[in-house]
């Protein structure tokens, strides 16, 4: 079985979302069912069991893949929910689960041995240690890094494993470890972990005061704008901070991960997957950052050596980023 | 219940870390943490360092855990690593009483299960429901801490169904500054300005952490390196009957750079009924380098202060909430 190479794995938010990711080239799309089994858990979004269905049809029709996101955390009260969407997932014919938790993999591996397992970002799994924890005990099969670890610890957790290992590529990005952090509960009682949002909208609060657009997040004021500034969705790590008398961007700029240029390096590495992130965001999203990324994986595959992000390319991935800027992240060492 | 100091989340100079443990060993606390769980780049006390002090922990009649780093980037963070579970294997075989590991990761859980070694699972690695534990339970933890968010009725919950393994212990964050999250990018560098690579070990100077405020004046984190934690302390003092009820065995005191015997000696009053649990919590907000917030216990948000069921009154002064 040869090994995949830079498989493109692109956001589904939506039956349309799914469509233009797959019209765009996309080689998987992930996506999530309408509840806190899945770490994007806002409403309006999502599937159910009849979009699902269709998803995977027009998926597989085309040949793309389809991985379901089952990616937070069960909890005792509502074990069964979770137990219920893997059972859900297996019967869909999807062609790979994203687990985290350890226990529900468990699940998944006595009642569906046959579901192919991938361990989600929300695993924190920064180390082949970690990862060959999974491999071991569920044979899973792929390995999603959190976007803490340069390229060259990158590269080393690729040697130490034959677990495929796929990077995030493109868009929101998370300052933190991803299953580590408790900002938002710290903040308004829902995490990621547990609830399946980080921020979530029914906290967010935007008000026009004397002083400029403020955003809150249950009460605590995370930023606020000037008339000529853009007001950003307050998620927590992004707003500015007043630390030793200095108010900036203590945490993180309202910024987008882009690692595109990173591209022939990633080949060279063997990076199995690159994931887009933005299931919250729009089916033109999703078109124009799989276009983009389509044609630069092409590239790359056709002739490494020679690859240059095309000024096109990033232009259009800089109109959809976050406040329209972007950087290569925990991969850029001075980043850190 | 008994008591156990946390792991030292903050970064001192050598001097007044190994005070701090030279006085420790004199307080009355059952389990003491030892090791650096933040950052690599924190180097005062070596591994060689915290093992002496584990057995001076020993030799004063507590139990030594040794607390791993939560966040593994590179392979000497996975050499230290290997090296602490060799020490943890050795002193069984040597016959010494038992050195604990705390796993702060799944790689560290995956090489304690090879090596045999008991273990507790430590707080970051998510378990939030029985099948998980159990698991952990098979690969050797004997003791577990739950996620700082974790509230009263989900470990009633987990304590209750039949999944639950026989014999665990809980070991509950009860007071301290609450470590939220971890990331690769040092924030306290950030803030002056430097690389991480070279960050001149600014966390020297904030032995409490950094506090981050919103843009009214709020205090609502603290930055310590690439930690990032809430700005109020949590503390469960005045819920104690609960904790005992949800069938908490143990309680953690994470440290704090000033008055760690008497937060200690309050919390010991508190067990041995001498204090009861408004007092306790009426002395232990004159020991806070911050306000206090016990939310996550009742489900809430984890900054809040609810503190409904104690006896009178125990809304912070002002001159509490300044310390």
């Amino acid at each position: 079985m040869t090994r995949p190479l830079l498989e493109l794995i692109c956001p589904a938010g939506s039956l349309p979302a799914l469509k233009a990711a797959v019209d765009h080239g996309a080689d998987g799309i992930y996506l999530g069912l309408k509840d806190n089994t899945n770490a994007r858990n806002f409403s309006g979004l999502n599937f159910d069991t009849k979009t699902l269905a269709e998803g995977i049809r027009y998926a597989h029709a085309k040949g793309a893949k389809v991985l379901m996101a089952l990616n937070t955390y069960p909890q005792p009260a509502t074990l069964a929910r979770w137990h219920a969407a893997i059972d859900t997932a297996a019967a869909s014919g999807i062609d790979a689960a994203i687990l985290a938790d350890p226990g529900l993999m468990a699940y998944a591996v006595r009642h569906h041995p046959q579901l192919r397992l991938h361990l989600s970002v929300q695993g924190s799994a920064t180390s082949y240690e970690a990862i060959e924890f999974y491999r071991e005990r569920f044979g899973i099969q792929r390995a999603v890094l959190p976007r803490v670890l340069s390229l060259a610890q990158v590269e080393n957790v690729i040697t130490h494993t034959d677990v495929e290992i796929e990077l995030f590529g493109f868009g929101g990005l998370c300052v933190m470890v991803e299953g580590r952090c408790l900002l938002s509960s710290y903040a308004c009682g829902d995490s990621p972990n547990t609830f399946g949002a980080c921020s979530p909208g029914h906290a967010v609060r935007w008000q026009q005061t004397p002083e400029g657009m403020e955003t809150r997040l249950n009460g605590v004021l995370i930023d606020r704008y000037a008339d000529h500034e853009k007001a950003g969705y307050p998620t927590l790590c992004k707003g500015r901070f007043a630390v030793g008398g200095e108010t900036y961007y203590a945490l993180e700029e309202p910024t987008s991960l882009n690692s595109l240029e990173l591209l022939p390096d990633m080949a060279r590495l063997g990076v199995a997957a690159i994931k887009i992130e933005g299931r919250q965001r729009s089916p033109a999203y999703v078109a124009q950052v799989t276009q983009v990324w389509r044609a630069a994986i092409d590239a790359v595959k056709r002739d490494a050596g020679r690859f240059k992000p095309h000024p096109a390319w990033m232009s259009a991935l800089d109109k959809v980023s976050e406040g329209s800027m972007h950087t290569l992240g925990a991969y850029y060492r001075p980043w850190k | 219940m008994r008591l156990s100091l946390g792991p030292l989340l903050y970064y001192w100079s050598r001097e007044d870390t190994l005070a701090f443990y030279r006085d420790a060993l004199t307080w009355p606390v059952d389990i003491i943490h030892l090791g650096e769980t933040v950052c690599s780049r924190r180097h005062l006390l070596r591994q060689a360092d915290w093992l002496e002090l584990a057995e001076a922990v020993a030799a004063a009649g507590r139990q030594a855990v040794l607390s791993t780093q939560a966040l593994i980037e590179s392979e000497s963070d996975l050499k230290a690593l290997r090296k602490l579970i060799g020490w943890a294997a050795q002193w069984r075989e040597d016959g010494h009483p038992a050195l604990l590991v705390e796993a702060n990761e799944w790689g560290a859980a995956r090489l304690l299960a090879r090596a045999g070694v008991a273990f507790v699972a430590g707080p970051t690695l998510n378990v939030y429901n029985p099948d998980t534990l159990a698991l952990l339970a098979d690969m050797g933890a004997r003791r577990w801490v739950p996620p700082v968010e974790m509230p009263r009725d989900m470990l009633m919950a987990m304590r209750a169904s039949p999944a639950w393994p026989a014999g665990m212990q809980t070991e509950l964050f009860a007071y301290g500054r609450l470590p939220l999250a971890y990331s690769a990018r040092c924030f306290t560098a950030r803030h002056y300005n430097l690389q991480k690579d070279d960050c001149q070990f600014r966390c020297l100077d904030h032995p409490d952490g950094l506090t981050l405020a919103t843009r009214e004046g709020e205090d609502f984190l603290a930055l310590n390196g690439i930690q990032t934690q809430s700005a109020r302390v949590m503390s469960l003092a005045h819920r104690c009957d609960e904790l005992r009820a949800a069938g908490v065995d143990i309680l953690r005191l994470s440290p704090q750079s000033r008055h760690g015997a008497r937060v200690v000696a309050a919390f010991r009053a508190l067990l041995d009924g001498t204090l009861t649990p408004a007092q306790a919590h009426d002395r232990l907000t004159r020991l806070m380098p911050a306000a206090p917030c016990d939310g996550y216990w009742l489900g809430d948000a984890g900054m809040a202060w609810l503190a409904r069921t104690v006896a009178h009154d125990l809304t912070p002064t002002p001159e509490e909430l300044t310390p």
